[in-house]
């Protein structure tokens, strides 16, 4: 499968490194392996970089919105990072930005998560 | 037969398995790529194609891979029209599917954005479909290519 996850949990936060492709095909994949790691850790907030990521598509969408709903179900934050240019366009035309904040690295995002929390 | 200069075309039909996905938007981003596209271009077409199979393989076939889905391009100077088809269930209101955020499977967390996507990417986006006969898609985009850009 083209798509790889790496994770790390930092302080009740975790950091989820997508590389690859994320569409229809690889959604379930990333879905369960997210939602295992956010229920076995009890992870209070989220991190999602997409540095690595090269393709993505509406599928892609509803993964991370329902990760965001499952997160602030249970009072936490998620953000997302690193954001290359066509993923950024469909994060901003699907209204995402209205509801989730975006940091340019991980360290940013970290820090954000942690004046927040 | 010689279809001229600047016409060229392409066909492609493959089974309703999601591991298709993937090969359809490489397969017709590689047809385009003679036109010389931007990177952007590429991508955005990538991802026309990867929402309007998707639609094909979950809603038309409800994941039943025994469905066809085809895939027609042509490229006539720099438009390129694609048509992407199945012969599916079809949809009931197309004016209630192309509402941005609405799904007809939210229990499979489809985020409802794949035709917002598609018109939003496209010149032109036009979607035909029968219920019970399947569902068409056609999408014409004009390709700036990167050599007219330095003219």
């Amino acid at each position: 499968m083209n798509l790889h996850v790496e994770m790390e949990h930092h302080r009740g936060i975790l950091i989820v490194r997508l590389s690859g492709e994320l569409d229809h095909h690889t959604a379930d994949m990333v879905r369960m392996q997210m939602d295992e790691a956010i229920q076995r850790r009890q992870s209070e907030h989220l991190v999602l970089s997409l540095k690595d990521l090269q393709f993505m598509d509406s599928s892609g969408l509803g993964v991370i919105l329902g990760r965001y709903k499952l997160i602030k179900n249970k009072g936490g934050k998620m953000v997302v990072c690193d954001v290359n240019s066509p993923v950024y366009r469909l994060l901003e035309m699907s209204g995402l930005f209205k509801i989730m904040p975006i940091y340019e690295n991980e360290g940013t995002a970290l820090s954000g998560l942690e004046v927040v929390s | 037969m010689n279809e001229g200069t600047g016409t060229n075309f392409m066909n492609l039909q493959f089974a309703a398995k999601s591991e298709n996905e993937s090969f359809a938007r490489v397969t017709v981003a590689a047809f385009i790529s003679q036109l010389d596209p931007t990177m952007d271009e590429l991508s955005d077409l990538k991802t026309v194609i990867s929402e309007a199979v998707t639609n094909s393989i979950i809603h038309g076939y409800n994941n039943n891979s025994e469905g066809v889905v085809s895939i027609q391009a042509e490229i006539r100077e720099d438009m390129i029209t694609i048509i992407v088809e199945d012969r599916g269930e079809g949809i009931e209101d197309l004016e209630l599917a192309k509402q941005p955020l609405y799904t007809s499977k939210p229990e499979l967390e489809r985020s409802g954005m794949g035709f917002t996507i598609m018109e939003n990417f496209m010149d032109e986006f036009e979607v035909s479909s029968e219920p019970g006969r399947g569902t068409s898609i056609k999408m014409k985009k004009r390709i700036e290519s990167k050599k007219a850009l330095y003219n």
